[in-house]
């Protein structure tokens, strides 16, 4: 009973190994793909448009309430320190240094990210990059490198959308619903915030950004080699939920080690 | 046989977990003929198919093509291997974002250096061909399953391969369009000469296209180089399989 305990521990220990090396090598190779010719330059704009252009509606409403809470929240925490001219300030800095490129990096995952884990799974399933192989075309250069650049080129775009939105939406609460002075609210932005704060959100952004893409298209690429994933459609539908859930923990592991680095 | 094989396999084995699905096989095929890989659900038909495309690696044993072994190459070795292979897929493996134009367009854009007009000229030429003009702005998902089959042979014989690859090619056509698929077989082999081998349910309609029958059976495989030899066989293993898949009617004692 015990021996069969630690041999099954032994087992599953060697597989999460075996699987790290595996999504190890998958990265080195889509990246590697990235300097192979030709470059997909219309396959990435495509891409561009469906995780970046395409995923602004979230990214807006998101930001915007975000911001509005954030707005109302610090409005009635300030105020009982007579502080309420701060809140620019604390709207602004939660929003570039956290909220933002966390925020948008969980929509991107749920909205991009589960699409992309789907559409490789299928595409491994019904052999379409088995075909690939067949043809000489190198999956990791046709079919991976271009998402891999088109969300690492979005992702901080899009949380510059959030960051720009999120503001409004604490201005909109801050200012035009609770009164605060304007003045006050942008002057404490613009006393606050530093150039390391822009910067720290955009680094975040491109390390999530990698981490999305990396997991996302990773477990789809390996839909036929998960343990427990099953077969066909339920486990593209198993691997995609998988995905979605460990790059999100990925996201919020990864936000605390960067900030405790670049702070 | 006074022709060196094309590929050949040695003491090839495969294991998936418990299961040696391939247990020291050999395989000789020669150029510009028509292997037949037959044999029930799970023998290990389409396994002997992705081994030769190297999609998959044995666990001991060497497969050589041209008499290079494809086990221990590199990528780049061995997609210069794969150029000379062509191979239509159970599902066809289109690419559903691709149009039927783009598909068959794509081993020429990826894999040449034509240009654009070149491109368009040839795969025109080619959906002549295969009764597929009027159909190149569709997309997959738009295509039936015969239509399917006929794309993917048109994007298989862009790059006119040396040895064609068919798993299951008629897996879910309706008599008619199995016989079609296979008409166009027979043409295509005829103009491009290409070695041909199929994995096929679909006996016996497939032994008269064969030039060797291989059963696989419990990782055996045994070569027939006469497809009518099958039914003579004393294994009681291909008796049985002769029985389920041609009926009585084609038993050796029936024959006699």
């Amino acid at each position: 009973m015990l021996l069969q305990r630690i041999e099954n521990i032994g087992e599953l220990t060697l597989y999460y190994l075996h699987d790290l090396g595996r999504m190890g090598l998958f990265l080195l190779r889509t990246l590697r793909g990235g300097v192979q010719q030709p470059f997909r330059f219309r396959a990435m704009l495509r891409q561009i448009r469906e995780i970046g252009a395409n995923s602004m509606g979230v990214i807006f409403f998101t930001a915007a309430f975000t911001g509005m809470v954030l707005g109302l929240q610090g409005y009635y925490t300030l105020r009982k320190f007579g502080s309420e001219g701060m809140l620019g300030s604390a709207v602004s800095l939660s929003l570039l240094r956290e909220m933002g490129p966390v925020l948008t990096a969980l929509m991107v995952t749920g909205r991009a990210g589960s699409a992309m884990c789907a559409e490789v799974g299928i595409m491994r399933n019904s052999e379409q990059i088995d075909a690939l192989e067949c043809m000489a075309i190198d999956p990791f250069r046709y079919l991976l490198m271009p998402k891999f650049l088109a969300t690492m080129i979005s992702l901080p775009l899009l949380t510059m959308v959030f960051n720009v939105v999120g503001i409004f939406g604490g201005y909109l609460a801050g200012v035009k619903l609770l009164g605060v002075n304007p003045g006050a609210f942008f002057n404490g932005m613009e006393q606050s915030v530093v150039n390391k704060d822009i910067i720290m959100g955009l680094v975040k952004s491109l390390v999530f950004g990698l981490l999305i893409v990396w997991i996302c298209t990773g477990r789809g690429y390996f839909v036929h080699q998960i343990r427990g994933a099953g077969y066909g459609a339920e486990a593209v539908s198993r691997v995609t939920t998988q995905a979605v859930v460990i790059s999100s923990i990925s996201i919020l592991l990864w936000d605390y080690i960067l900030t405790a680095i670049l702070l | 046989m006074s022709e060196d094989p094309i590929i050949q396999l040695r003491e090839v084995v495969k294991t998936f977990g418990t299961q040696r699905v391939l247990d020291r096989v050999n395989l000789d095929i020669y150029p510009g003929r028509t292997t037949v890989i037959a044999g029930g659900s799970g023998q290990g038909k389409s396994v002997t198919l992705k081994l030769i495309l190297g999609l998959m690696k044995p666990d001991s044993g060497s497969i050589l093509v041209h008499g290079r072994d494809i086990t221990t190459m590199n990528r780049r070795e061995m997609n210069e291997i794969r150029s000379h292979f062509g191979v239509l897929f159970q599902g066809s493996a289109l690419l559903d974002s691709l149009s039927v134009f783009d598909n068959v367009a794509l081993p020429l854009q990826e894999r040449t250096t034509l240009g654009r007009e070149q491109i368009r000229k040839k795969v025109l030429a080619t959906l002549i061909q295969l009764g597929l003009i009027g159909h190149e702005e569709k997309f997959p998902a738009q295509l039936s399953g015969g239509m399917k089959k006929r794309v993917g042979l048109a994007r298989a014989l862009q790059l006119q391969p040396e040895i064609m690859l068919f798993d299951e090619p008629t897996t879910g056509l309706d008599p008619e369009k199995t016989m079609e698929i296979y008409r166009l077989f027979h043409e295509t082999q005829g103009k491009f000469g290409y070695t041909a081998i199929i994995v096929s349910h679909d006996i016996p309609k497939v032994f008269n296209l064969a030039d060797q029958v291989v059963v696989l059976n419990r990782g055996k495989l045994v070569t027939f180089d006469n497809p009518e030899d099958i039914q003579l066989s004393q294994i009681p293993e291909i008796q049985a399989f002769v029985k389920a898949t041609m009926g009585h009617l084609y038993l050796s004692s029936d024959l006699e």
